[in-house]
C-alpha cells in the first residue's frame, strides 16, 4: 500500500476549477517531484493533502488516502494532531517563514513540545541536535539567535529542522530552493535527499526546475492547466518524454553538454501561453500542441497506463 | 590575528542585540525627556504618603496662603486652607492610577476584540467593527459622562468608563495588523506544524502586531488623564480621592483672586500628558522596523 494516494482529486476556487480529477501516490521513502509552470495547481494539490486550503478554495471530489486513512474525512483537531507529526510542509520563502520575533531555538523545541510529551530541557538538547543535523554550525550557540541573524540558506535550513523535528513519514517540499542561489540550492537539496534516507520519509518536491527533478527525484508527475498529463520513473522520463508538453519542456532546457547557446542557435520553446488552456473543452494543451489533431478539441483526453508510465494523450504510446 | 578577530566576533554575537535597543532608546532626546519627566511624576506617586504624611485633604492653615508667602506650605494653601503641594503629590497617585489602569482595560478589551476580528474575518469581523462604529461615533467624554453618572461616582467606575470608552482604537489598530499578518508565511509554517489558532494568535502574530499597539498605550494613558481631570472638573468624581482635575474645580471659584489654585494642577496635568506623549513618540520611532540600524 502506498503511503500517500491522491485518487481523483479535483479543487475548486469561486468560477474555476485548480484541479482536475488528479491522481498519483508516493510510496514511503519515496520521492516524487510534481513538475509544471506557475499556476498549474501544483501547489494547491499540495495543500490539499495538507487541507490548508485558503478558505474560498473546495475540494470538490477524490479522496486523499494517507496510510490508508482518507485525510479529507479528518477533523480540524485530528488533522492538527497530523500536521507537523506525521506529514510536514515546507515553503518556497525561507526569509519570512520564521517568526521573526522568536529565537529559532524556541521555534523548534515548540514544535516539538506540541506534539511530543516532553520537558523543556529535552526539547532543547533535541533542538541543538536538529540544528546540528541540518549542518548548522555551532548549534549550541546559534540556537539562541532570531531569524534576522540567519542567511536565506541557513534559514531554510531551520524551517527543514521544524519539519523534520517530530520524524514526519511525508514531507511536502512546496518548490525549497527557487528564492535561494544555485549553490546553496544544491546543499539544501543534497540535505534533505539525505535526511530523506535517514529518517525513511517521504517526500512531495514541487518544483519547475527540472535540473532539480532529474538529480534529486525517483518518480515525476507533469502537471498542465490543473491535469496531471504524464507520470514515469525518472530515467525513462528523461530519456523518452511522451506527452508532448514534457516533451517542450525538455526541448525548451539549455544543455551545457551539447554546447548549445542562445547566441549560437535559438532555443525551443512553446508557442502560446498557459492561459489559453481558459475555455478548451478538449485537452488543454491543444492550443499550444505540435501534433494536435481535432479530435483533441472535444474532450480531455484520459491518463492511460502503459507499465510503469501513464501520459493522457492518445497521439502518442510508449 | 583574522583568527583572534573571529573568535571575538563569534563569542559577542549574542549579547550586542540588547545592547544596540537599550542604545537606541537613549541616543533618543525624545524618549529620555519623556522618561525623565514622567519617571519624576512616578517617583512622587509613589512616595507620596513618606514625603506628605498628613493627609491631603486635612485643614493646615488660614485659607489662600500665596505660594512662597509661609515656607511651611511652599505652594501655598487653598480656599480650605488644605496643602497645594500635598496636594498635588496625592493628586499624581490618582491620575496616574486611573490613567493605567483605564488604559489596561481599554487594552484588554481592544486586543480581544480587534484580533479576533482580523484573524478569523467574516460576520465576527463584521460585527465587531459594527461595534466599534457605534463607540467611535459617540463622543469619548459624553459617553464616559453617561456611564460615571448613571452609577454613584468612585474611582472604579471612572477607570471602567474610561476603559470601556478607549478600546476602539487599539480594536482598530490590532485589527489591521492581525489582517496582515495573518496572510504572511510564518502563520502558514504555524499551521502547517499543527497549532491551533489560539495558539497562532496568542503566540504567534500578536507579539508581531504589538509595537504599535505600545506606542498607542502611553497616549491612551494621557488621554485617560486628561478624561478624569475633566469629570472632576464637572465634579463628577470621587470624593474622597485628591485629584488634579478637582483641584482644578475647586479653585475655579477663586480664578480672579488665587489664580495659582487652578494654574499649578493644569500644570502637573499637563507636564504628565507631555511627558506621556514624549515617550509615545520616542517609542514610536524605536520600535518601527524601518528605522532598525
Amino acid at each position: 500500500m502506498s503511503l500517500l494516494a491522491v485518487e481523483k482529486l479535483s479543487v475548486g476556487f469561486p468560477g474555476h476549477t485548480a484541479v482536475h480529477e488528479s491522481s498519483f501516490s508516493l510510496d514511503a521513502g519515496e520521492t516524487l517531484a510534481l513538475v509544471g509552470e506557475s499556476g498549474c495547481g501544483k501547489s494547491v494539490t499540495a495543500f490539499s493533502v495538507m487541507r490548508l486550503l485558503p478558505p474560498n478554495a473546495q475540494v470538490k471530489s477524490g479522496r486523499i488516502l494517507f496510510d490508508g486513512l482518507d485525510l479529507l474525512t479528518k477533523t480540524p483537531a485530528e488533522m492538527r494532531d497530523i500536521r507537523g507529526k506525521q506529514i510536514s510542509l515546507i515553503q518556497q520563502e525561507p526569509m519570512t517563514s520564521l517568526n521573526p520575533v522568536l529565537s529559532i531555538g524556541l521555534q523548534i523545541t515548540e514544535v516539538i513540545r506540541r506534539h511530543e510529551k516532553v520537558s523543556r530541557k529535552q526539547a532543547r538538547a533535541r533542538a541543538i541536535e536538529l540544528l546540528d543535523l541540518v549542518s548548522i554550525p555551532d548549534a549550541h550557540r546559534r540556537i539562541d539567535d532570531y531569524p534576522h541573524n540567519l542567511s536565506g540558506g541557513m534559514r531554510q535550513r531551520v524551517m527543514i529542522a521544524m519539519a523534520v523535528a517530530c520524524g514526519p513519514k511525508l514531507l511536502i517540499a512546496d518548490e525549497p530552493t527557487t528564492a535561494l542561489d544555485v549553490t546553496t540550492q544544491a546543499q539544501v537539496l543534497d540535505l534533505l535527499d539525505d535526511l530523506r534516507h535517514r529518517l525513511k520519509m517521504a517526500v512531495l518536491l514541487i518544483t519547475h526546475d527540472l535540473g532539480v527533478v532529474a538529480q534529486w527525484a525517483d518518480r515525476i508527475a507533469v502537471m498542465y492547466a490543473g491535469r496531471i498529463v504524464e507520470k514515469a520513473d525518472i530515467k525513462p522520463f528523461f530519456a523518452q518524454p511522451l506527452h508532448p508538453y514534457s516533451r517542450g519542456l525538455l526541448g525548451a532546457r539549455v544543455d551545457v553538454d551539447t554546447e548549445e547557446h542562445y547566441l549560437s542557435d535559438r532555443l525551443t520553446e512553446i508557442p502560446g501561453s498557459v492561459g489559453s488552456a481558459a475555455g478548451e473543452a478538449g485537452c488543454p494543451f491543444a492550443p499550444r500542441c505540435p501534433i494536435v489533431v481535432p479530435a483533441c478539441r472535444l474532450a480531455p483526453p484520459p491518463l492511460i497506463v502503459q507499465g510503469e508510465r501513464a501520459v493522457a494523450c492518445p497521439r502518442v504510446s510508449a | 590575528m583574522t583568527v583572534e578577530a573571529e573568535i571575538v566576533d563569534t563569542g559577542s554575537r549574542a549579547a550586542p542585540k540588547k545592547g544596540r535597543r537599550l542604545r537606541a532608546f537613549l541616543r533618543n532626546p525624545t524618549f529620555v525627556a519623556g522618561v525623565a519627566i514622567l519617571g519624576f511624576f512616578v517617583f512622587i506617586a509613589l512616595f507620596a504618603d513618606v514625603l506628605f504624611s498628613d493627609d491631603p485633604m486635612a485643614m493646615m492653615s488660614s485659607p489662600l496662603v500665596w505660594p512662597g508667602e509661609d515656607m511651611q506650605f511652599p505652594l501655598g494653601t487653598d480656599q480650605l486652607g488644605r496643602d497645594v503641594l500635598s496636594m498635588l503629590a496625592h493628586g499624581a497617585r490618582a491620575s496616574l492610577l486611573v490613567g493605567i489602569s483605564s488604559a489596561a482595560i481599554g487594552l484588554a478589551i481592544g486586543m480581544v476584540v480587534g484580533a479576533a476580528a482580523g484573524f478569523f474575518g467574516g460576520w465576527v469581523d463584521t460585527v465587531s467593527m459594527r461595534l466599534v462604529e457605534l463607540f467611535q461615533t459617540t463622543p469619548t467624554f459624553l459617553l464616559v459622562i453617561v456611564i460615571v453618572s448613571i452609577s454613584a461616582p468612585s474611582i472604579t467606575t471612572i477607570v471602567v468608563a474610561i476603559g470601556i470608552s478607549s478600546w476602539p482604537t487599539v480594536a482598530r489598530l490590532v485589527r489591521a495588523q492581525f489582517r496582515s499578518l495573518r496572510e504572511s508565511d510564518f502563520v502558514m509554517a504555524a499551521r502547517s506544524l499543527g497549532y491551533s489558532r489560539l495558539r497562532i494568535i496568542v503566540q504567534e502574530i500578536l507579539p508581531n502586531a504589538l509595537p504599535p499597539v505600545i506606542v498607542a498605550a502611553s497616549v491612551m494613558i494621557a488621554n485617560a488623564i486628561l478624561t478624569e481631570a475633566g469629570l472632576s472638573f464637572l465634579n463628577m468624581r470621587d470624593p474622597n480621592i485628591v485629584s488634579w482635575g478637582g483641584m482644578i474645580g475647586d479653585g475655579r471659584e477663586q480664578l480672579r483672586n488665587a489664580w495659582f489654585l487652578t494654574a499649578l494642577p493644569g500644570a502637573a496635568i499637563a507636564m504628565a500628558v507631555l511627558s506621556l506623549n514624549l515617550v509615545g513618540d520616542g517609542l514610536n520611532e524605536i520600535l518601527n522596523p524601518r528605522n532598525e540600524p
